[in-house]
């Protein structure tokens, strides 16, 4: 369902300045042919098996290679110990040695070597590589390798540890005062653990010696650029020796926005080293233990009100667990710093975010990126405010909710395109809230003023009945669309629109599908510029020999900012055609190409007008406009088992424009599953810093039977900054659903989860009040891990130096298919 | 060993070791490269398979066990170039996004259909619970195999 919000109900504060950005022109947004909204482009391909994803590449004499990790969480690299039993003339084996660049995998910070050199920092740290023709040859020699190593102390807990990637502090008002000043104060800290991204095709890539002495990388892959960036560095290579070709993806998720480049920088060095192809694909066992997953995040609350529910203070402190390595830490925790405090207008405010380093896998990357850990703490706090001040979390959210003139803690100033209001009143009202709330209300102040008359065991139905509890929950959400801060203005993005000589139109840009549809928006937006159908407008290949760097394909940025900018190039081309051949362009851009040798745009980012933010002080617009989102989760819980099914969640989101309707509910769709997913069964365990549950049989995403029924309903309050208003959707349905389940699960059972995901285990401590499982995202650390270690230990048997799980008692292991 | 078994209508012999996954053999022997392997363990049906009408993770299933049997994949779903009722249901409902999963829940899907499956939610929620998907909340895909069963069978 798509709803277009029309302009607001709400009149500006009298002191909000005028809007100073141009209203949409009528015209501007989605018209004539693109309403028919074409089907997926590389759908037909995808749905019969065509499509060729990187494990279906096929490139004659190509090797096979494999990353030899470490076993320990910290520990002195004192050798690689090769078995002299063994015919090492039939493998290649590659160190840090043999890296012709620098050994650092090129991100925001050189520290993240691309092979250890001396100090292993994580578990399942790559140490060497190993490539040969035939998988058993490979096998065989990846159990003679031996790791030599002596441990060092490991540091597992975010709050012990010392080294730190970043930190930001967001202040508004007087804290202390507003504090001071409130009738009442409510705590409250919230954990979360690790998410891991669960992309359905694993991590691949192949790398191809050129004969100009560079490589091609072919590979699953969210930012082709990253890895070219990445790749010139490690293996000293000019822009046109570095090739890197984006197959078709799988999924990301932000789990193939930065993680990729290592993998590709890995095959590369066999390949070069070899002169043949290598392929370096990840099975999934290894992608689960080695690549990254979203933050772990303590997120402590302190928010002052007033007993006729007036916000007054916010005071919110986020630690954010970056793993060994930065990667994208700083601005995980900046998006995140950013979003702390929900979409609420608050006059007191204190944010202070800071990230550190543990000994354990890096992390990244993950859709949402930041927001979701501490919206999810947000939220929490206002439905546990409601509760305290007997008020309805609908009406609480009604009077908080960010309007029109609002200013946020960086010091912006909503000036457009704001509808919290509108999500809420959209979800609420179709979920039926407040008239479910009521009846749940009920039937538990009903049942715990029952407590302790447990159903008469003679009567199965009504036995039955009350062992499950039916609760409602909401959470409403904003998401920044776009980099943060100046990152576009810093990433000045270009996408081109070409007219061949001989007609052919097409789209260049460096931005990927990975499955949100990329591929069809694109032609769709140049089209309608054009007064084409779509099928008229090609897409060049993700290729970087090809098309020019688009900026990642992250952020929820694609359909907002590089749409923007493919609509801005052929108005432009259509405007130059036209003002040549005197007609309109589709009657003359034949005619013009033949003449004129063709016509290619480069389409270049702008700085959006007015928006403007200080990286130095952390203040001003951090987003040039955000979406706004609300979800209400349904659920039943098993009051035996602990066990929460999520019957329905109705998500509303504000996206600005829905270029094609049936994509981006696609979008709302997968995002509140995997919302879903954080909330009740997505959780890795760690021991000695190693994750334990890294594999399918034990790392659960939810299955069909578990999704709930989902009701996306789209709300368009368009930003004009963008020529078609569209803000972006992959992230924001991700930032809600694991607040209102919780809220749901409160609503049925009475009692609070504070750390996610609201497994079985954590319910029923809650419901029994006895001790809660260990606490999520941090490692426990077993006994033998503190027996005395020897004064030069090596990595133990090398089953168990190569097998990142030599004695998983917790983890049993799976059924495994029959090797070939 | 010498197997012999029928591939989407076509009779193949591979000289191949018994306990050689299906999967590998239809992906590296055959070219089927449609057929996906997301887990090699079962637990995500990417890889999955008909084997004589019944829906089997090809990658847990050696290739002595397909001796004199029926495979379907998702390339004999359609002729080629075409599609079947199920594939042209997910391309218009928006059941296919990244399309990893897609081959596999395709065969569940056309499982479900062959065997007189009904336009019913939880019936076609227990069919394609053995594959998992994460991009889509299974929700148009669920809404495209219910027109599927609808529309008719191919």
């Amino acid at each position: 369902m798509t709803v277009t919000t029309r302009p607001p109900r709400v009149a500006p504060r009298p002191e909000a300045p005028v809007a100073p950005v141009r209203a949409p022109d009528v015209g501007d947004l989605g018209v004539g042919l693109a309403r028919s909204f074409p089907l997926r482009r590389e759908g037909p391909a995808k749905l019969n098996g065509t499509a060729m994803y990187t494990d279906d590449l096929v490139f004659p004499g190509a090797w096979y290679g494999q990353t030899i990790r470490s076993s320990e969480p910290h520990a002195r690299l004192l050798g690689i110990e090769l078995d002299p039993a063994f015919d090492w003339s039939k493998v290649v084996v590659v160190t840090a040695r043999d890296i012709p660049g620098d050994n650092y995998v090129s991100l925001l910070t050189d520290d993240q070597p691309i092979l250890v050199t001396d100090e292993i920092r994580h578990h399942s740290e790559p140490v060497c590589l190993l490539a040969a023709s035939d998988r058993q040859t490979l096998r065989e020699a990846k159990h003679r390798i031996r790791l030599l190593t002596e441990p060092l102390p490991a540091v597992f807990d975010p709050l012990e540890a010392t080294q730190e990637f970043a930190h930001f502090a967001l202040a508004k008002g007087d804290i202390e005062a507003g504090l001071a000043e409130a009738e009442l104060v409510i705590e409250g800290t919230y954990r979360v653990g690790h998410q891991e991204q669960l992309y359905i095709e694993n991590n691949a890539m192949i790398a191809v010696p050129r004969p100009d002495g560079g490589v091609t990388i072919h590979g699953s892959m969210q930012c082709p650029y990253y890895i070219h960036k990445a790749l010139k560095r490690a293996l000293r290579l000019s822009d046109a020796q570095a090739v890197v070709i984006q197959a078709e993806t799988g999924g990301g998720f932000g789990g193939k926005e930065e993680y990729p480049s290592i993998i590709a920088i890995h095959a590369a060095l066999l390949a070069q080293r070899l002169g043949k192809p290598v392929r370096m694909i990840y099975d999934r066992h290894e992608d689960l233990a080695a690549t990254t997953k979203r933050h772990p995040a303590i997120v402590t609350h302190r928010t002052g009100v007033m007993r006729d529910g007036r916000l007054v203070a916010q005071d919110i402190e986020v630690v954010m667990d970056g793993g060994a390595y930065c990667t994208l830490t700083p601005v995980v925790l900046s998006r995140g710093t950013l979003h702390a405090g929900g979409p609420y207008a608050c006059p007191n405010v204190r944010i202070r975010g800071r990230a550190v380093a543990t000994n354990t896998p890096p992390n990244g990357a993950f859709r949402g990126f930041g927001a979701p850990q501490t919206e999810f703490a947000a939220e929490m706090q206002v439905n546990r405010i409601a509760e305290t001040l007997g008020m309805s979390p609908l009406e609480l959210r009604r009077r908080w909710v960010y309007r029109l003139g609002d200013e946020t803690p960086s010091g912006q100033i909503l000036r457009e395109s704001v509808a919290g209001e509108e999500v809420l009143e959209r979800a609420a009202e179709a979920a039926e809230f407040e008239r479910t709330r009521v009846q749940t209300g009920r039937v538990r102040t009903d049942r715990l003023a029952g407590s302790g008359s447990v159903a008469r065991s003679s009567d199965v139905l009504s036995s039955a009945s009350q062992k499950v509890a039916r609760g409602i929950g909401m959470a409403l959400g904003w998401h920044g669309a776009g980099f943060t801060g100046s990152g576009e203005v810093k990433l000045a993005s270009v996408a081109s629109l070409e007219l061949s000589s001989d007609g052919r139109l097409r789209v260049l840009t460096g931005s990927t599908e990975m499955g949100q549809g990329t591929k069809t928006i694109f032609p769709q937006l140049a089209a309608e510029q054009l007064g084409l159908p779509e099928s008229s407008i090609e897409m060049a290949p993700q290729d970087t020999s090809i098309v020019p760097d688009s900026g990642p394909t992250v952020a929820s940025r694609t359909a907002m900012v590089v749409g923007g900018l493919v609509i801005q190039a052929a108005a432009r081309m259509r405007a130059l055609v036209e003002d040549s051949t005197g007609r309109p362009f589709a009657d003359s851009y034949l005619e013009y190409a033949t003449e004129h040798d063709g016509l290619r745009i480069d389409q270049q980012f702008e700085p959006y007008p007015n928006v403007n933010f200080d990286d130095e002080t952390y203040r001003g617009d951090a987003y040039p406009a955000y979406g706004w989102a609300c979800a209400v989760a349904e659920v039943e819980v098993d009051l035996d088992t602990g066990e929460t099914q999520v019957r329905s969640v109705v998500s509303a989101d504000d996206i600005g424009k829905a270029i094609h309707p049936v994509l981006a509910e696609g979008q709302v769709e997968g995002g509140t599953l995997q919302g879903v997913g954080y909330a009740t069964i997505e959780e890795i365990k760690l021991v000695d810093g190693r994750y334990l549950n890294d594999r399918l049989a034990t790392y659960l995403i939810p299955t069909s039977l578990d999704a709930p029924r989902i009701e996306a309903i789209l709300v368009e309050s368009p930003f004009s900054g963008a020529p078609h208003g569209a803000k972006g959707v992959g992230e924001l349905p991700m930032d809600m659903p694991a607040a209102a389940v919780v809220a749901a699960i409160h609503d049925a059972t009475g009692v609070w989860i504070h750390d996610l995901p609201a497994t079985p285990e954590r319910v029923l401590a809650a419901l029994h009040g006895i001790p809660p499982p260990p606490l999520p995202g941090i490692s426990t650390i077993s006994a033998r891990s503190t027996e005395p270690a020897p004064s030069a230990q090596d990595a133990g048997t090398p089953e168990e130096a190569l097998d990142p799980r030599p004695d998983a008692e917790t983890d049993p292991q799976p059924l495994r298919g029959p090797q070939p | 060993m010498t197997y012999r078994f029928n591939v989407n209508g076509d009779d193949v012999a591979l000289d191949v070791p018994g306990m050689r996954r299906l999967l590998d053999a239809l992906r590296e022997d055959l070219g089927l490269t449609g057929t996906k392997e997301g887990c090699g363990e079962g637990e995500c049906g990417a890889c999955s398979v008909l084997v004589d009408g019944e829906v089997v993770d090809s990658c847990l299933v050696p290739v002595c066990q397909v001796d004199g049997r029926e495979v379907l994949t998702v390339e004999g779903l359609a002729p080629q170039g075409g599609m079947d009722i199920l594939q042209q249901a997910f391309l218009e409902r928006g059941g296919a996004q990244c399309g990893i999963c897609t081959p596999g829940m395709l065969m569940a899907a056309r499982a479900y259909v062959d065997h007189g499956g009904a336009p019913v939610d939880e019936d076609i929620r227990e069919a394609i619970a053995g594959n998992l998907c994460r991009c889509t909340g299974y929700t148009k895909i669920i809404e495209a195999i219910a027109a599927a069963t609808t529309t008719g069978r191919t």
